[in-house]
């Protein structure tokens, strides 16, 4: 198969091509989901109040 | 030979480099600016920085140069850094990651642990092994760059290593992260664009794609009696199953590098500059087929020089280089393609190089400054937390250039071969040392500190004692071995005055990479001493992790 005999050596090449696209395709299934909950909402908030703070003090 | 278009072009690209690092200075205002970029990088930068950091010159040289002696086999690499670097790696770590990182307002990867672990220890532990080690790793960019530059501009090899020393130095003292990751993004750009092309015009000059394979295929009867003897069976085929050579090339080059990636601190930094898992998931595709268009075209194309060779001078790729694996990419180059593209080449080596050393000294700046200085060693002062970062970056810098100058000049060949290692002895070291905690830190809540502490030490320790002693392509370029026991690795023997390796079935000792003997102890003993010793409290955990579903 595309001028390589052992299998070992085209599962590779193949699987560079499919894990690339894989990636492709995930990014696009996934391009607006997030891990969006109240609690990380939260969380970003806590953050920037938290830097907000530590750079005042500074 | 220098060109008045090479210089224009590397003028243009330099300017370019500079009004980047301007930018990223000018966007840096606060500690979280200048280590984490304000947690507000864009998806493509962040995916083509961590790809850029990943795959320095020596990926594309050094690895490239090597595919052109194993042959295709290394592919599993590429497939590796795809899967488990890219899509593994964002996906499951560094969607935790980003999000502890967040609730625990860690800005490095030590801190991170540090904080999950509520340990300065660990901080300021895994901080010393970064600053320690990272300028060796450094240092082999730096002076692969370094010699590149000189050969091809004509200029002394110590003016190249300051000019491009002092380049990089002030975008990333200045520009901060921002001036590293916007500098890396578009020399990864330039990578991507210079290694498609390379791999179009290979596959063009040799007929097409299953053409150019088949004609390596038949080429196995060239192998040469040595590398047969090793376990070569042709360069479309997998070596003899247990030789020297499939030892090397499964263990040292695909699973040491391959899983190795996971627990790079100056990677794993990166999750933590995006704003959210919608951003990570963006950025999955970019670093996917960035990896693809580079790690795996630089094998694809070392395979096949051996074809081009073949046809061209009736030798194979490493007879041509006189030995040296190093040389084969280059000259490739220079024999197969049009002179233009070379110029970008020379664009594309140096960005591999620079974007890789960037984040090193970036990594060396926050290690010394942030988690030792400041956090670990608790010394701080008011509005010092970039400052010490920054003084920290150009102690990194300073190490690393006086390393690469004094190598070369002081300790020659014997030098250049530890420098040469340096690559391989922070990835084995890091694996060993951070991996074991790092998935401790975002999947278990069972691990405590002590385990914690036992599984970090333990596993740096075993890497590098592995690496001193037995793996014998380090034990060999550190000496030490040769020292102490007059052998230069304990797994080789001499008999007859013949080198005998020594071997349990299948298993090669010195071939063994370090990640196969340091990960194992680290987890056992990280499972064990978390078993005995006092759980972190509920609370902390509950911080750290989210609240239990």
């Amino acid at each position: 198969m595309l001028g390589i005999e052992d299998p070992w050596v085209v599962a590779p090449y193949i699987l560079c091509i499919l894990s690339a696209l894989l990636c492709v395709v995930w990014g696009i299934i996934k391009w607006n989901k997030d891990e969006k909950t109240p609690e990380a909402e939260e969380e970003v908030q806590h953050w920037a109040e938290e830097e907000d703070r530590v750079e005042e003090e500074l | 030979m220098v060109s008045i278009w090479m210089i224009i072009v590397v003028v243009i690209y330099l300017f370019v480099i500079g009004y980047l690092g301007f930018r990223g200075y000018k966007g840096t205002n606060s500690a979280t600016d200048y280590m984490l970029g304000g947690r507000k990088v864009h998806p493509y930068v962040m995916a083509m920085s961590y790809g850029a950091t990943f795959i320095s010159t020596s990926a594309i040289i050094g690895f490239g140069g090597a595919a052109a002696v194993f042959g295709m086999s290394l592919l599993w690499l590429p497939f590796l850094n795809i899967f488990l670097g890219i899509f593994v790696a964002f996906w499951l770590f560094g969607g935790r990651t980003r999000r502890m990182g967040l609730r625990l307002d860690a800005h490095t990867f030590p801190e991170l642990l540090g904080r999950r672990f509520q340990s300065r220890f660990i901080q300021g532990a895994a901080a010393v092994i970064i600053f320690m080690f990272i300028p060796m790793y450094a240092s082999a960019v730096l002076t692969g760059a370094a010699k590149y530059l000189s050969h091809q501009f004509a200029i002394h090899y110590t003016t190249a290593l300051f000019i491009f020393a002092v380049i990089i130095a002030l975008y990333v003292v200045m520009g901060g992260i921002k001036g590293v990751m916007y500098t890396d993004a578009l020399q990864a750009t330039i990578m991507l664009v210079g290694l498609s092309l390379l791999l179009f015009f290979t596959y063009h000059r040799l007929g097409g794609i299953t053409e150019a394979h088949q004609l390596l295929t038949d080429m196995a009867d060239k192998v040469p009696a040595k590398l047969q003897a090793a376990g070569h069976q042709g360069w479309t085929a997998m070596p003899k199953f247990g030789s020297q050579l499939w030892w090397v090339s499964v263990s040292t080059i695909t699973m040491g590098v391959g899983i190795g990636v996971l627990a790079q601190p100056q990677l794993a930094v990166r999750y933590m500059t995006v704003k959210s898992g919608k951003e990570l998931n963006r950025a999955i595709p970019v670093g996917g087929v960035f990896i693809l268009l580079t790690a795996g075209v630089a094998y694809i194309v070392g395979a096949l020089s051996n074809v081009f060779f073949d046809q061209t001078a009736g030798k194979i790729s490493i007879v041509m280089a006189a030995g040296d694996v190093e040389k084969i990419i280059p000259m490739y180059l220079q024999q197969a393609t049009p002179e233009w593209f070379s110029i970008l080449f020379m664009l594309t080596l140096m960005s591999a190089a620079m974007s890789t050393l960037s984040s090193q000294f970036h990594i060396m700046g926050t290690s010394l400054g942030r988690d030792l200085v400041e956090e670990s060693l608790n010394i701080k002062k008011k509005g010092h937390g970039v400052l010490a970062t920054r003084v920290g970056v150009l102690a990194g810098i300073l190490i690393s250039v006086y390393l690469s100058y004094t190598i070369d000049i002081r300790f020659g060949k014997t030098g250049t071969a530890i420098v040469a290692r340096g690559t391989a002895i922070f990835f084995g070291l890091c694996a060993g040392a951070f991996l074991p905690i790092y998935i401790g830190a975002l999947w278990s809540r069972a691990i405590t500190r002590a385990g914690a502490i036992a599984g970090m030490l333990s596993g740096a320790a075993s890497s590098l004692l592995w690496m001193i002693f037995i793996q014998e392509k380090p034990s060999t370029a550190l000496l030490i071995c040769d020292k102490w026991f007059g052998t230069r690795s304990l797994a080789v023997s001499l008999i007859d005055g013949k080198e005998v390796f020594a071997h349990s079935g299948p298993i090669i000792w010195a071939f063994v990479d370090p990640i196969l003997i340091s990960l194992p102890i680290a987890f056992l003993l990280t499972i064990l001493v978390s078993l005995v010793t006092k759980k972190i409290p509920a609370q902390h955990l509950a911080r750290c992790m989210g609240q239990t579903k």
